[in-house]
């Protein structure tokens, strides 16, 4: 009995949430550009959506937020602009948690609403390979700022590109400085068994043994952990003049820490993922004697780069993140697209396939950093490798060299 | 007037008269709007409300297949939210029959197993090992890839696998009880996990972190299945099977042994049942619904690696059943559309609407505090009220009743038959 | 081979001591719940991260101060233990009010699903009071007893190496061992103790001894939590870095201690927490070099579950306990 009862009362909610649900049609649809301009046919300007599919939790949020801030940064700026075209423009971003089933699942999301004509992201490549598929099934191109996998490229989808380097290059860099510059012979690789640490490791130990190195060890450790010690022991034993890791500040401060106190002076090196003020909060004064390569540059050595710091700084009052800049120029890339194809369009809204077709044919874009053309496989031909070196527990630590490639 | 309302609410026809009005008005909603979650969540609701109503079975599941199988496509391809629809409804798929899968071992056979993905693991694996070229490494005949015919097939393989992997996990932790169960479970679930992370040295079967990439996608008499509401159908028939058999197993002879073996063991075992045999089956076809899962999955996402089956996928799942209602088929397929629907669709437009209110200024929320981040938090609060205040779920199960006075009208005449 | 293996012995010893001391006072927690409870308390682990939290926001706030600078190291710490231990334990009596006892009578899936839901309520919690006081959820507290000593183990004798280790090591064992007698005594010749072990061992007829028995409950989860919450600050002490999510896997190997140990049994958690240290720390060190390089110290977890699984199906009582037959 008291189910039916309870069945009466469902059913007559429901059906009164139906009928509301149809008359408020979209605007109910929460996605839908928030607030008051959601009926958009009404409207005269017309909606450019951009998304961002970023790690804003998780262990590399900190990055994901400074690309977060960096891109809407550049958005910001652009907004008058393309008021004057007579378009509204927008930033979505949608949390992909580093995990490759919510990029997907959010892939979707995205491919489903064609206001959206561009991508910034993702972070990860784990969460930038599978992701890229289903972009590439809405012609959606995409713009990378951070997944330096070179499976991310290789495979050939038109849609897909990256302005930064690739791990097939810091690896080779790093190497070559290791050997040539540090005098290293004897290396001892530590890797977080994740994507990205896996592969950059392998790519350093190809190039290291091709160099004429000898590598001790391949250790594998797991990310989360907090005593790394066994591995440490390892070290201490083999006597390596250079340890390599392939992972995360997190981890890598840990460990520069436990192998300091036992008394390994010798240089660490690792990736870009190690770039970020994380890797000093933790490790601290054993920071010192870390290289690492990043494919992010300094923002101090251009006037551009400076000017983005300060503005930056100013607008969220949070200090620059290495990455923060080319959150900023991935949208400029993207909009500077975007605004090309306007205006092929005579000022009619660009198709998916003709922005990505822009983004693809970028040439010399100059950004506050990076300075932008793909090849034909979506890599930007004038990516470097940066080569830091900290000699204090201060972060970013000074830039050594930089190679191109 | 209260009372005559309830009474004609109760009539069948007037039910069905609003719930006809209830679909059409939802659908068509989702159908001319260019994209509304609620409009879309309300007519999957719609399913809930079928499930409620004064109808005879065979009529529930005619209609309930007409909605998934032609209204609900249908009307969600008006806008061009289509895909986004599809996916989210092909997850729900996905995770209800893993939820299934994981009732039968906790819900029915009241075995905690906390590594349950495990086994989606070894399904999905098992199809993306051999539709790349990665099966080359290793298999010294054949060529690989495996063409994406060979989808079908491994549906079943899948499951097979699956089941075995189940039987061979359960062999040795069945010699545990209770909470030991669940701790070795559990660690046979991370061991499997950190297997596959690891398995790319020396012999490079699964890419280890890497993952695998480029899956071949599923071919039908030449089609290729690639847009998520392929995956729909897909996942629909396969559910549909899996919700077939589910039933029939509840009904069966070892359902009944299952919950027997639930409710007190030692007694069970004195009444003549199996235990090991029971358990063991529990577990082997517990695990061969998620194999098959796996193989979908593997097949929709076109690249796997070993961070799709971690711990926390685990216990997404057991949320679902403890959600829904152990032990009650309709009760866990409504908890894991829940628990899916939250996690996908819910936190992802709640956390993009508050990003928004944020930007535009007019509240401001800390990142911290986003909605997309308090999923543990969510999920370890559903637990914990469930538990104690609702331990037997949205829908508790209920068992079939027996009409004692048809039973006993029954016995005498077999044994008159005997006596003679 | 065997020769790099015993020279890297001194140091392994150290650092597994480290860990398995660790290991060990969590260890505790878990027993004597599941001794007296029969409960696997799941979120005892999200109690020792809590603990590592509330020590390190407290150590922040005390170096922060001026006048903190003339008081010695070791007494902030105690002064930071003995806070901790409070508010911790106090949690954990309010977890066992609020998520165990009104499930006292209910089948045993239950209670574990609540224990799991309130671990991973703590987590969140936690990570955002972290995120939102610190703005990351990886928090570094201040870095004590950096001292580094050597202890010459070369000149025992020569096969093996020196070996080194911070002041935190001997704070570390020194508190843990402490904690461990306390405990022991505690259990076995007070009069708390006594009611303990009499509700342990059946829990009726011991309420008909005029034993309070959720009193006794409620003493036993403060102080399993108390130790958990001061384990905690002495890992954040150790290790410098934590993050919200320590608790869980730690807290699992803390379970394979105690069961290895034998549940229920308070020696034998201490035991087994030591033992699993030692053992888990020689395996991420040697592995590699005992397999040749196949399987390497990214096996270790696989090593500690299986050295689990095979403890319950071989010796499921543990080492040190004596086997039970089960009640019908």
């Amino acid at each position: 009995m008291r189910l039916k009862k309870s069945f009466s009362l469902l059913s007559a909610g429901l059906l009164s949430m139906g009928i509301l649900a149809a008359c408020s049609s979209d605007s109910s649809g929460t996605s839908s550009s928030g607030g008051s301009n959601g009926s958009g046919a009404t409207e005269d300007t017309k909606v450019i959506k951009i998304a961002g599919q970023l790690p804003l939790s998780g262990g590399v949020s900190v990055t994901g937020e400074s690309l977060r801030l960096g891109a809407q940064l550049k958005l910001d700026e652009e907004i008058e602009k393309f008021k004057e075209l007579g378009y509204t423009l927008q930033f979505e971003t949608y949390d992909d948690q580093s995990d490759p089933k919510k990029g997907v699942s959010n892939a979707n999301i995205i491919g489903a609403d064609e206001s959206i004509l561009a991508i910034v992201g993702h972070y990860n490549s784990g969460v930038a390979i599978p992701s890229s598929e289903v972009y590439d099934k809405y012609n959606l191109a995409m713009l990378t700022p951070g997944a330096t996998a070179t499976d991310v490229t290789d495979r050939g989808l038109k849609t897909v590109n990256r302005i930064v380097g690739r791990d097939d290059a810091q690896g080779p860099a790093a190497a070559k400085y290791a050997i040539e510059t540090l005098g290293a012979k004897k290396i001892f690789i530590i890797q977080d068994k994740t994507a990205f640490g896996t592969g950059v490791a392998e790519a350093f130990k190809g190039a290291a043994e091709q160099l004429g190195a000898e590598i001790l060890a391949f250790e594998g450790i797991t990310v989360g952990e907090k005593d790394f010690n066994g591995v440490i022991n390892q070290v201490l034993s083999k006597k390596p003049d250079l340890i390599y890791f392939g992972g995360l500040y997190s981890e890598a401060g840990i460990i520069l820490k436990q192998a300091r106190e036992k008394g390994i002076t010798i240089p660490f090196m690792g990736a870009d993922a190690l770039d970020s003020s994380g890797l000093v909060d933790i490790a601290g004064d054993a920071v010192v004697n870390t290289f690492i390569t990043s494919v992010a540059g300094s923002t101090a050595s251009s006037e551009s780069g400076l000017k983005f710091v300060e503005k930056y700084e100013s607008t969220y009052n949070k200090k620059v993140e290495a990455f923060s800049v080319y959150g900023y120029d991935t949208m400029g890339v993207i909009l500077n697209a975007v605004e090309q194809a306007i205006e092929e369009n005579d000022g009619g809204l660009p198709t998916r396939e003709q922005v990505a077709e822009k983004i693809r044919a970028t040439k010399d874009y100059q950004g506050a950093l990076a300075n932008v053309t793909f090849d034909e496989k979506g890599d930007n031909v004038n990516a470097k490798i940066y080569l830091f070196k900290f000699d204090e527990p201060v972060y970013p630590g000074v830039l050594e060299g930089e190679v191109s490639f | 007037m209260k009372g005559k309302w309830t009474l004609f609410l109760q009539q069948k026809w007037s039910q069905l008269i609003l719930f006809t009005l209830f679909i059409v008005v939802t659908s068509s909603a989702l159908y001319f709007s260019k994209k509304s979650v609620i409009a879309f969540l309300l007519l999957l609701s719609s399913l809930l409300i079928l499930h409620y109503m004064n109808l005879k079975n065979l009529t529930k599941w005619i209609m309930a297949a007409a909605l998934l199988f032609i209204l609900i496509p249908f009307a969600s391809s008006g806008g061009p939210a289509f895909h986004s629809y599809m996916e989210v409804a092909t997850m729900v798929g996905i995770y209800v029959s893993m939820a299934l899968g994981l009732n039968i071992v906790v819900g029915m056979a009241g075995l905690l197993d906390l590594g349950f993905v495990a086994f989606f693991a070894v399904g999905a694996y098992s199809y993306s090992i051999f539709a790349t070229s990665q099966a080359s490494n290793f298999m010294p005949f054949g060529t690989y890839p495996l063409g994406g015919e060979s989808f079908w097939m491994f549906l079943i393989i899948g499951g097979i696998v699956a089941a075995i992997a189940g039987v061979l996990i359960g062999i040795p932790v069945l010699r545990v009880k209770g909470d030991y169960l669940a701790i070795v479970t559990l660690g046979f679930g991370e061991i499997i996990r950190i297997l596959f992370n690891n398995a790319d040295r020396p012999v490079n079967f699964t890419g280890g972190a890497m993952g695998i990439s480029s899956i071949a996608p599923p071919k039908i008499f030449g089609f290729e299945l690639v847009f998520p509401n392929h995956f729909y159908f897909v996942t629909l028939v396969i559910l549909l099977f899996t919700l077939f058999a589910v039933n029939r197993l509840e009904q069966s002879k070892l359902g009944r042994s299952w919950k027997a073996v639930r409710e007190n063991e030692i007694a069970a075992q004195a009444m003549g049942i199996p235990l090991v045999k029971t358990k063991l089956m529990a577990f082997a076809l517990g695990a061969s619904f998620s194999g098959v899962m796996g193989v979908v999955f593997a097949a929709k996402q076109a690249f796997i690696d070993p961070t799709s089956f971690t711990l926390m996928e685990s216990f997404t799942i057991l949320v679902m059943v403890v959600l829904g209602g152990m032990g009650s088929v309709p009760g866990v397929i409504l908890g894991a559309a829940v628990v899916t629907i939250l996690n996908l669709q819910v936190l992802t437009e709640l956390t993009n609407w508050v990003n928004q209110l944020t930007n535009t200024g007019i509240i401001s929320i800390p990142q911290a505090l986003s909605p997309s981040k308090m999923q543990k938090f969510i999920f370890g609060a559903i637990l914990v009220a469930f538990a104690l205040y609702r331990p037997k779920g949205l829908i508790p199960a209920k068992n079939k009743i027996f009409d004692a006075s048809k039973l006993k009208s029954e016995t005498p005449q077999k044994n008159s038959v005997r006596t003679d | 081979m065997f020769l790099e293996m015993v020279q890297s012995l001194p140091q392994v010893l150290i650092d597994g001591l480290t860990l398995g001391a660790v290991y060990a006072v969590v260890a505790l927690g878990y027993t004597m719940v599941y001794g007296i409870l029969q409960l696997i308390n799941f979120a005892h682990g999200e109690i020792f991260m809590s603990g590592a939290f509330i020590g390190t926001a407290l150590f922040i706030l005390i170096m922060g101060m001026s006048w903190a600078s003339a008081i010695p190291q070791i007494i902030v710490l105690i002064l930071v233990l003995v806070v901790t231990a409070c508010i911790t334990g106090v949690l954990g009596m309010g977890i066992e009010r609020v998520a165990y006892r009104p499930l006292r009578s209910a089948p045993r899936l239950i209670p574990l699903i609540t224990a799991i839901g309130i671990s991973f309520v703590l987590q969140d919690v936690v990570r955002f009071i972290a995120e939102l006081s610190y703005g990351n959820y990886i928090v570094t507290g201040p870095s004590m007893f950096r001292d580094q000593i050597t202890f010459k183990a070369s000149s025992i004798s020569s096969v093996f190496n020196d070996a080194s280790f911070k002041t935190s090591f001997l704070i570390v064992l020194v508190i843990a061992v402490i904690l461990m007698l306390s405990l022991d005594y505690f259990v076995n010749k007070t009069k708390w103790g006594t009611a303990m072990r009499a509700v342990a061992l059946d829990r009726d007829t011991a309420a008909l001894m005029s034993i309070n028995v959720n009193k006794v409950i409620s003493i036993t989860f403060f102080i399993g939590s108390a130790l958990g919450g001061a384990t905690g600050v002495l890992f954040a002490v150790q290790y410098g870095t934590i993050d919200p999510f320590i608790g869980f896997i730690l807290g699992m190997k803390a379970f394979i201690a105690a069961v290895l140990g034998g549940i229920g049994n308070i020696r034998g958690a201490m035991f087994g927490g030591l033992l699993l240290g030692v053992l888990e720390m020689f395996a991420s060190s040697n592995l590699s070099l005992l397999t040749g390089g196949v399987f390497g110290a990214e096996y270790k977890d696989v090593f500690a579950f299986s050295i689990l699984i095979l403890v319950l199906i071989f010796k499921p009582e543990g080492l040190l306990g004596k086997p039970v037959a089960e009640k019908v």
